[in-house]
């Protein structure tokens, strides 16, 4: 037996023989294309229509939304989202292309907005039919993503939006985004309301979305403009000057630390059962060694790489054990601790490991996806640039630090 | 058998803890910590051990040195995780007593599993410290390496870098006999036992070269290197947790600093350049203290993997510590250079501990072998 299935409510210890039961007989058939690293990396329709097949069919089974209540088109469950995950990682199922969906605007809708809206808006996220995009960052709005200038102004029951933001990923897929905007110029954080607005029903019209390149060449995120963006008052999330708070809601699921568990699948072959479990690819340093040269000999008899590389096994270790310690009773110094230390460890361990990787690879550590001698496909290069992506997004790692020394041990506020 | 997703830390580890968090606050509060150990500045001060035995006379009588003594030996037998929590502790308040150093023979000789073991520990429970004399003059961590030998029952040679020698009534030796290399137990004041002080940088420990000549000794086991394969781990674990909880004092004190030192009209706090390595030290604190309990509890109840894991606490603990060190003296600014401020206390223990039974290269590179497998010849 797993060791989270020794744990099991009756309720999870049910669900969990239902899950294993029903992954048994509805493992999807290989793709039919080459699939990105992560959704967010989804760069052509049959990735998406491929990926979105599955989501819809986990969705069907009741493997996503557990936790949600009914009366939204969720599982009405218990604590039993992360069993539906960990059974998922176990078969390495493919991942979910609905993320920000999933992640950040569901719960969101499920604190904020109006009950005739959850019922709505959440079963066709959970089934992935409608794809979500986040509009919060701005030209002139990032770190300090309160200063946003995207206007909404009030026209009887309408609101009327004007601006523009950027970096939205996802948003060249998207039916629907979460929209932080300014209802009033006087006020910074106070003058702030927080919207759910259609996307693709507008574009050509009062939206545009227009594809940014990233360093590594694909695409993936977008800047979206609106003009004129028409959208009724019923689609406002809590109250008007409350969109800070609102955003709150998000920022705290982005970064893991909020209340609901992120339904997940699969992904890179994570698995639940202990041994081989390798989030961030440290495990896969030592077959790369073993496979490289450095001095006229493999790599892994290297004393320096041998000792890199134990370095990041025991940094990916210790960020396991840390999500452990979490959940035990008087082993935290402070609730928030090691929460907020999340994003932090997983993006810069992941960043550190890829970068040894291609380190590793020595010369042909040159060769990028397009060359057919890359060693592992040119992956590891390609995902030493996209880490990147990682320690910026969703609050920059800097900003991640302000947090913790504020939050956490209580240093003065640096702005 | 698997890990207990809690890692075996319950209400008993708890009060534990509390209770010892309580104990070193009250009777050992770091001004009279330094008020104890750092009376005298100067480098060639004596080297006379600088603790109080009655403070851990009433530590023995809390029943704090028999924690890990088996329970077939009459002893508490409580697991490792609870013994850390207590070790700690320790860390957390610079202790000076030979409880590491008790707890550690502890766990080599209940991996003995000899009848003169077992009666070995019963001293133990009868108050009697004990510290392991295993290292030779090049400071070699490996398990059969030794610069002592026996002979018809007889110990010769010395044993460097040995723990708390000036505290303890007795240490377990490891020797070589024959093609092979075994553990021996002496009393300090044996006849041939002369203990000769080192004068190290820490003020919370005493350390010294024991020589022996000719000393009587009993044997506890004829084959060491199958003890310590199973013990080490223990001593490693809790090496890890003192480091741990000294960097966590390391860390409080600095960032109290932070909070009312005042520079450029704001407290430096303030300042990134001071914040962020401050969480960074937050961080390296946390990811140690989780690989430590982690080891623990290997120990408890996952042995075959007990070795890997607390070399991974080990060696983070080590750099977790070192870091701590530094950016705790570099933020006090030129109050925290001076002798009068007690972060220096902390940042010689941890010097201390970082070397003691492997440092982190050490303990990475024994753990390079188990995981890619040795370096071909
Ligand atoms: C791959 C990717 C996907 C993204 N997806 C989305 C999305 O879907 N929706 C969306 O709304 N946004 C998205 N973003 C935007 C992201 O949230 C912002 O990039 C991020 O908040 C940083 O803002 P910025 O880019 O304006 O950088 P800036 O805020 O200008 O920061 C530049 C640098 O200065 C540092 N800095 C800024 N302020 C401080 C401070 N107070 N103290 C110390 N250092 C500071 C930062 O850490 C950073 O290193 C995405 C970004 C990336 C990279």
């Amino acid at each position: 037996m797993s060791e989270s299935a020794r744990k099991d409510t009756p309720e999870q210890a049910e669900f969990r023989q239902y899950c294993r039961a029903w992954l048994q007989d509805n493992l999807p058939p290989d793709p039919p294309v080459r699939l990105p690293l992560s959704p967010l990396e989804i760069t052509t329709s049959e990735q998406l229509d491929y990926l979105q097949a599955w989501q819809k069919k986990t969705y069907d089974a009741g493997l996503i939304g557990c936790d949600y209540p009914l009366e939204c088109g969720g599982g009405g469950r218990r604590d039993c989202q992360r069993v539906a995950n960990a059974e998922m990682a176990a078969v390495k199922t493919p991942f979910l292309p609905n993320v920000i969906g999933l992640g950040m605007a569901a719960p969101t809708v499920l604190f904020h907005a109006r009950e005739e809206k959850k019922a709505e808006l959440l079963p066709r996220l959970f089934s992935g039919e409608d794809i979500w995009c986040q509009g919060f960052s701005e030209p002139g709005a990032g770190s300090d993503l309160a200063s946003v200038q995207t206007f909404a102004e009030k026209q009887g029951d309408k609101w009327i939006i004007n601006g523009h933001k950027v970096w939205t990923s996802l948003a060249h897929f998207a039916d629907w985004m979460i929209l932080l905007l300014r209802t009033d110029k006087s006020h910074k954080y106070d003058g702030l309301s927080y919207f759910v607005v259609p996307i693709r029903s507008e574009l050509g019209k009062s939206v545009t979305v227009r594809p940014l390149i990233k360093m590594t060449g694909e695409t993936g995120f977008n800047e979206v403009i609106f003009d004129n963006l028409e959208v009724d008052d019923s689609y406002r999330l809590d109250e008007v000057g409350k969109g800070w708070q609102v955003a709150m809601t998000t920022l705290a699921h982005e970064r893991g630390a909020g209340e609901m568990v992120t339904p997940r699948s699969g992904g890179k072959g994570k698995s639940d059962d202990k041994e081989a479990a390798s989030v961030f690819g440290s495990s896969a340093l030592v077959d790369l060694a073993r496979s490289s040269f450095r001095n006229g000999k493999t790599a892994a008899d290297d004393p320096v790489i041998r000792d890199r590389i134990m370095r990041e096994i025991i940094r990916e270790e210790g960020f396991k054990q840390s999500s452990r310690r979490a959940r035990v009773q008087g082993l935290q110094d402070h609730p928030m601790r090691i929460p907020l230390q999340n994003k932090l460890l997983m993006t810069e361990i992941m960043q550190d490991v890829a970068e040894l990787a291609t380190e590793i690879e020595g010369a042909a550590g040159s060769l990028s996806v397009a060359d057919p001698n890359a060693p592992a496909a040119g992956r590891w290069p390609l995902a030493y640039m996209n880490s990147f992506g990682m320690t910026i997004a969703a609050g920059a790692n800097e900003v991640q630090r302000n947090i913790l020394g504020e939050r956490v041990l209580g240093l003065p506020k640096s702005k | 058998m698997a890990q207990p997703t809690n890692f075996g830390f319950g209400e008993e580890e708890v009060m534990l803890r509390d209770s010892a968090r309580k104990f070193f606050a009250d009777k050992l509060p770091t001004e009279r910590l330094h008020a104890l150990v750092g009376d005298d500045p100067d480098p060639h001060r004596s080297l006379e051990a600088r603790w109080d035995p009655a403070l851990w006379q009433q530590m023995m009588e809390l029943g704090w040195a028999m924690l890990a003594v088996p329970e077939r030996a009459g002893g508490m037998g409580l697991g490792a995780v609870a013994v850390v929590a207590l070790c700690e502790e320790v860390g957390r308040a610079a202790f000076p007593a030979p409880l590491l150093a008790t707890l550690n023979a502890t766990y080599i000789l209940a991996a003995c599993g000899s009848a003169a073991a077992d009666q070995a520990m019963a001293e133990i429970i009868g108050g009697t410290a004990v510290s392991f004399a295993a290292i030779n003059r090049q400071g070699s961590w490996e398990y059969p390496d030794t610069d002592v030998t026996v002979a018809d029952g007889s110990l010769s040679g010395q044993a460097c870098y040995v723990q708390d020698a000036q505290k303890v009534q007795h240490f377990v030796v490891k020797a070589r006999c024959g093609s092979g290399t075994g553990l021996y137990w002496v009393a300090a004041d044996a006849v041939g036992v002369t203990i000769i002080p080192d004068a190290i940088v820490d003020l919370t420990r005493d350390q010294a070269r024991v020589e022996f000549s000719d000393v009587a000794a009993i044997e506890l086991s004829d084959d060491a290197v199958a003890a310590l394969n199973q013990a080490m781990p223990a001593l490693w674990t809790l090496q890890a947790a003192d480091m741990v909880g000294a960097a966590e004092w390391q860390l409080q004190t600095t960032v109290e600093y932070a909070k009312v030192r005042k520079q450029f009209d704001r407290e430096l706090g303030f300042f990134q350049a001071v914040k962020h390595p401050l969480v960074n030290v937050m961080v390296a604190i946390d990811q140690s203290k989780s690989l430590v309990y982690n080891a623990a509890c290997a120990i408890d109840s996952e042995p075959g993997k007990a070795a890997r894991f607390a070399h991974m606490a080990n060696a983070s603990a080590s750099d977790a510590a070192a870091f701590a060190s530094s950016r705790s003296v570099q933020f006090h600014g030129g109050i925290g250079f001076t002798w009068e401020c007690y972060i220096h206390l902390y940042f010689k223990r941890q010097l201390h501990n970082q070397a003691l039974w492997g440092d982190a290269a050490y303990h990475r590179t024994k753990l390079a072998d188990m995981v890619i497998g040795p370096v071909a010849a």
